[in-house]
């Protein structure tokens, strides 16, 4: 919101410099968050009449333009095309300093010198209007020579663009934040100049209002204004809107405009002339009415649309025919304004319900000045006053206004302002400091909460323009925000709150961070790919199958969630191998999407209006995914990658089996990481499929991408993947003997079974290690041989030949349980 | 009357159909495929010698003709798709490995570190400030439901303040019931609903994690960025303890000469709420472009517990009460190793990832 410090001014006496009000509205909570001079260096800038024009030649961008400024005729060059002779113009003279520091000399191009500049709105920094000269007869009667600042009555100004947060209504207008100011600074709030009706005809005599819907319409005010000349505002009204960012239109719309920006109320003038029975009616509009807007849209009203728990009503204003003017709060309707020929004017000031402006707002898309300041909540008690300060605004350019006595005022529901009790030991509890009782007092009524003394503390009455506070408990705590605010967050103290219970990560935490450290010591580069993929990458993996979609994606791109981060990772991967930084290990740590019908374990969360619905939810699965693009990697060193994990994580043994590759995976390089114990699956270790690398790189097919996907959610769950035991074994002293077997294994014992057979065959084991597989010429078809180094040890005896051997006969009877013969 | 030109065009057919079926390598297939299909073929041959026909005769003869080159031609696509199929399967079958066989000490990598990704070095250093100040660590979702995600934080449906996030909506259920989150907020009422229901409170955590904002990436913003949101549900907290404990945070993260200030903001779940603004890092507080000249910058979000949330999680706020404060992972690293272009973090570059450790 642009607030003018001059408009402040009229309400509050304000300190200097601009630097330290601006920290005081931040402090506040109006976060300004930029500031701009207006009306500065213009001294030098007068007002000229246009009273030639001429092509020059081999020019046709820019015309010379013969203007007088009081002393005769002067040329200037000038680019603008949208004046003609007779209007008047702002003209800055040779040695004229603009504002930013931009200094006007005299300029010869293409043989044509030109004495000044004729400048736009903008580079006289007076609103963002560049499309052409400022025409001043459109704002002003110009005099020639006159000073601009004398002729637009222009003082030197500060906008400050201020954030107001959406629980202060009662801010969105230059009096609200003068209010907060006046408090703060304990100084008095002057309030503005307003008109009262002056002729005796009362309202209902010439119009009629009424509420239909009093839910949708608290409060409708109508002002029935007579001898209404439709003209230019005052240069100083239309300067204020320009400073606020709006354009001026007429001295009607800009007064309504003028006191919106003053007093945060709304009004609506219309023609008096084009509501029939001069009625205006607020109800509910029908499924199915339509209505076009002022923006040329023709709008279906009362249709429910897909936003969640929404109805679909509308309120809107009808006149005596019952014909729709407009969306109650929200915009107006393309036949009823004010024009040239408008003598009579009904001025709408109402109060409407802030949920409906808002859904029908929403509903619509349909955002204006009016519709965010009632769906944050304007004062329902507002409404004459804001109609008095139009009537005061508009008198300035029509004197002979006439404003029928007793404006008609219809009520409906209004939300009662809530009374609230206010203990000290509530202050004391929430802030942690008492504040004196006077202090409190005093910020109260600052803002016009109604305060009375009771026993332990204060009774409370929140003013009507505050919707923003609630009831009971919830009243309790905005009530001490607001006294919170206006005393200062910084002046409350600071404390270091303490408790006995300790902090610290879960086991899942910690076993992250160390998968973390260790993936990166092992040489992997961690990388974030995209969560949201295209429909094609989802279907290049996984065609046919249901997927978790974004209804409003920012591009079909990025429209469907993840089911692997295989597909980005190998991305990522190519994009640094086609740059020649390829030969690297990238791992991610990521969450990957399973929708609920394609999963047995969706994940079930409360859900709905009001949490009254379980809801399935996609499985989200936790997974680190590894791609090995080192050159000759290959499903190899992902297997050592993983056994290097393996051993770090503590786990008691996972075997490596051959099975079916799931999507992505090389279908023949691929095993699953089994827990042997539990027998469940840890993830999967092998090769990227060559056919995903060459469908979504460029990469040559020789490539072999290594590729390790383990499943966190199962490596996490100790009853999934097996701890080995804390417990620790001191070696024996006496030496330990080594002995290497090579054993002839069926293909399809798993050289990870044998092994186990191998370390259960005697107590003597120390450890058991494969170090060769041999398959070829001398072994038969179906078979290959694996060779192991065990080592025996005793902790009571140096180990006896005979011991040795037995041990040994014992390792060739369990391998040969399994098919296995000794080589 | 001469005999029709296809005559005979069953039985060519039919021979074609059989050579293709015996066809039993792509290289043989790529061989014949001018002869079987192609301008070489029987069938194309007999196009040509329709020109001979009557106009009736040619039309009728032309679409008989079309039908047979529609029958070769699927045929030898299918057989081509099958022979294709064939030598994929041999070509794997040849490169099959036995994982279970792989000797690991045979795969010899040379040594060279790997480096974590700036979003994990921030939140390992974020989560262990707060370790150490005794909160614990929590993990949450990062699909959503409305109730979570807003109504349970004080937010309804349609409500205005929804405008404050820009929201990725998931098609599940009703419209809008399902969210990716644009916040680590919902997970506070996680950890709240958990503990009434275990009847473990009190509750000191923080709960990092991504989210995601329907906004068009920037230099500044993803779709994608990491919070860490802070909760504390205890007896007796107070906004002073809030204050303190961004405070402490502060200084502990940032360093000694970094203070913290909080101005009044809005959050529908907090209330008081407020903005936490640090000093600029960049300029320690006397002003520079970063901090628009004012010395501050602007962090996060915190504020004591609404009691509208407890209600809604069915804590009782007469004896109990708490704060939450949330703000940027990504941020506090962009600051720390100040990251220009917020959009390498996701571009996976190994150039601009081997300089973090
Ligand atoms: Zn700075």
């Amino acid at each position: 919101m642009k607030i003018s410090l001059a408009w402040l001014r009229e309400f509050v006496d304000l300190p200097e410099p601009v630097s330290e009000l601006q920290e005081i509205l931040s402090d506040l909570g109006l976060v300004v968050e930029g500031t701009e001079t207006v009306g500065e260096s213009l001294d030098d800038v007068v007002v000229a009449r246009v009273d030639e024009i001429r092509a020059i030649k081999g020019a046709d961008r820019v015309r010379l333009v013969v203007v007088d400024a009081g002393d005769g005729p002067l040329e200037i060059v000038c680019g603008a095309m949208n004046f003609e002779v007779g209007n008047y113009v702002p003209l800055a003279p040779v040695g004229a300093v603009l504002p930013g520091g931009f200094e006007i000399a005299a300029r010869t191009m293409r043989g044509v010198t030109s004495h000044g500049m004729l400048c736009s709105s903008r580079e006289l920094r007076m609103s963002d209007d560049h499309q052409g000269l400022m025409i001043l007869d459109d704002l002003i009667e110009p005099h020639v020579g006159e000073r601009l600042l004398d002729a637009l009555a222009l003082t030197p100004d500060v906008i400050f663009d201020i954030s107001v947060e959406g629980n202060r209504p009662d801010a969105w207008s230059i009096e609200g934040v003068a209010r907060d100011l006046a408090v703060r600074l304990r100084r008095p709030l002057r309030g503005p100049v307003l008109a009262s009706p002056n002729v005796t005809e009362t309202s209902d005599s010439f119009a009629k209002a009424g509420i239909d819907d009093p839910e949708s319409c608290g409060r409708l005010t109508v002002s029935v204004l007579r001898n209404v000349r439709v003209a230019l505002s005052p240069s100083w009204v239309a300067q204020r809107l320009q400073h606020a960012g709006m354009r001026p239109i007429s001295n009607v719309v800009d007064a309504s405009n003028f006191v919106m920006l003053e007093l945060g109320q709304p009004t609506h003038p219309y023609d008096a002339a084009s509501v029939a029975g001069h009625t205006i009616r607020v109800r509910r509009a029908r499924p199915g009415e339509t209505l076009t807007t002022l923006d040329g849209v023709e709008r279906v009203l009362a249709t429910p649309g897909r936003g969640l728990g929404d109805t679909g009503e509308d309120c809107v204003i009808v006149d005596g025919d019952d014909q729709i003017l407009g969306l109650a709060g929200v915009m107006g309707g393309a036949s009823s304004g004010t024009s040239d020929e408008t003598s009579d004017v009904l001025l709408e000031a109402a109060f409407f319900d802030p949920m409906t402006i808002a859904r029908s707002s929403k509903r619509h898309g349909l955002r204006s000045e009016a519709s965010h300041r009632f769906e944050r909540g304007v004062d329902p008690e507002l409404g004459l006053r804001a109609a008095a300060r139009f009537v005061a605004v508009l008198q300035e350019s029509v004197p002979e206004l006439e404003w029928l006595a007793a404006p008609l005022d219809v009520r409906g529901d209004v939300p009662v302002p809530p009374t609230l009790t206010l203990d000290d030991d509530d202050l004391k509890g929430l802030l942690g400091i008492t504040i004196d009782r006077d202090d409190l007092t005093s910020i109260l009524s600052g803002m016009d909460f109604t305060v009375s003394e009771r026993d332990g503390g204060l009774e409370v009455t929140a003013p009507s323009r505050r919707l923003d506070i609630r009831s009971g408990h919830l009243g309790r705590a905005d009530v001490i925000e607001e006294i919170a605010r206006i005393y200062s967050y910084r002046r409350i103290p600071r404390h270091n709150p303490a408790w006995p219970e300790v902090g610290g990560l879960t086991e899942r935490q910690m076993l992250r961070r160390h998968l973390r450290d260790v993936i990166v010591d092992a040489g992997a580069f961690e990388a974030w790919t995209p969560s949201l993929g295209s429909d094609a990458d989802f279907d290049l993996l996984y065609p046919g199958r249901e997927r978790v979609r974004i209804t409003n994606p920012l591009s079909s791109d990025e429209s469907v969630l993840r089911a692997t981060m295989i597909t980005g990772l190998v991305r990522a991967w190519a994009r640094n191998f086609e740059r020649g930084t390829g030969d690297v290990v990238m791992a991610e740590f990521g969450v990957v999407f399973e929708h609920p019908s394609e999963t047995s374990a969706p994940h079930v969360a409360r859900g709905g209006v009001g949490g009254a619905l379980t809801l399935n939810l996609p499985r989200e699965n936790e997974r680190l995914t590894v791609i090995l693009g080192r050159p000759d990697d290959d499903a190899r060193s992902a297997v050592a990658l993983w056994r290097l994990l393996e051993g770090r994580l503590g786990l008691d043994d996972v075997v490596v089996r051959a099975s079916e590759a799931p999507a992505g995976l090389h279908p023949t390089r691929t095993g699953t990481l089994v827990d042997r114990a539990s027998g469940r699956t840890l993830g999967f270790v092998g090769e990227v499929d060559g056919e995903l690398v060459g469908a979504i790189t460029t990469v040559p097919g020789v490539r072999r991408l290594g590729l390790l996907d383990i499943d966190l959610d199962a490596v996490a769950d100790p009853d999934v993947a097996i701890r080995r035991s804390p417990l620790v074994r001191v070696p024996g002293r006496f030496p330990s003997a080594v002995i290497d077997l090579a054993f002839v294994t069926p293909r399809t014992v798993h050289a990870a079974d044998l092994e186990f057979a191998l370390r259960g065959a005697s107590d003597l084991i120390e450890s058991v290690e494969l170090f060769d597989v041999y398959e070829g010429p001398g072994l038969s078809e179906g078979s290959r041989s694996l060779a192991y180094n065990v080592r025996f040890s005793s902790s009571e005896r140096t180990l006896s030949d005979q011991e040795i051997s037995e041990a040994r006969a014992a390792l060739i009877a369990a391998a040969s349980s399994l098919g296995a013969q000794l080589r | 009357m001469s005999p029709s030109p296809l005559a005979q065009l069953d039985q060519q057919t039919a021979e074609l159909l059989s050579t293709i079926d015996a066809l039993t390598s792509l290289d043989a297939l790529r061989d014949v495929e001018a002869t079987l299909t192609g301008k070489r073929s029987v069938l194309a041959a007999l196009q040509k010698s329709l020109g001979s026909l009557e106009p009736d005769e040619r039309r009728a003869a032309g679409a008989e003709l079309q039908e047979a080159r529609r029958v070769v031609t699927a045929a030898f696509d299918e057989r081509r798709r099958l022979l294709e199929r064939d030598a994929r399967l041999e070509s794997l079958e040849s490169d099959r490995l036995d994982l279970g066989d792989v000797v690991t000490p045979d795969v010899v990598r040379p040594l060279a570190p790997g480096h974590p990704s700036l979003v994990a070095i921030t939140q390992r250093e974020l989560e262990d400030v707060f370790v150490a100040m005794g909160f614990t660590v929590a993990d949450g979702p990062e699909v959503e439901t409305d109730w979570y995600n807003f109504e349970a934080l004080n937010i309804p449906p349609a409500h205005p303040a929804r405008g404050m996030w820009d929201t990725f909506y998931v098609d599940l259920g009703e419209p809008e019931t399902v969210v990716l989150r644009t916040h680590t907020s919902p997970s506070q009422i996680h950890l709240m609903e958990e503990a009434v229901a275990k009847g473990t409170l009190p509750i000191h955590a923080v709960m990092p994690g991504r989210c995601f904002r329907r906004d068009t990436p920037d230099a500044s913003h993803l779709y994608a960025f990491h919070q860490i949101e802070g909760l504390v549900v205890d007896r007796g907290i107070t906004f002073g303890d809030l204050a303190g404990t961004i405070e402490t945070f502060t200084r502990a993260y940032f360093g000694p000469d970094i203070t913290s200030r909080l101005r009044p903001g809005y959050f529908p779940f907090t209330e008081p709420s407020a903005e936490f603004e640090v000093t600029c890092t960049i300029c320690r507080g006397e002003g520079c472009r970063t901090c628009s000249f004012t010395g501050w910058i602007e962090l996060g979000g915190c504020g004591v517990l609404d009691p509208a949330v407890f209600d809604a999680v069915g804590i009782d706020s007469t004896q109990w009460s708490g704060f939450a404060f949330g703000f940027g992972v990504d941020r506090c690293g962009q600051m720390r190793h100040q990251l220009t272009d917020m959009r390498a973090l996701t571009e996976n570059d190994t150039r601009f990832l081997e300089q973090l450790s």
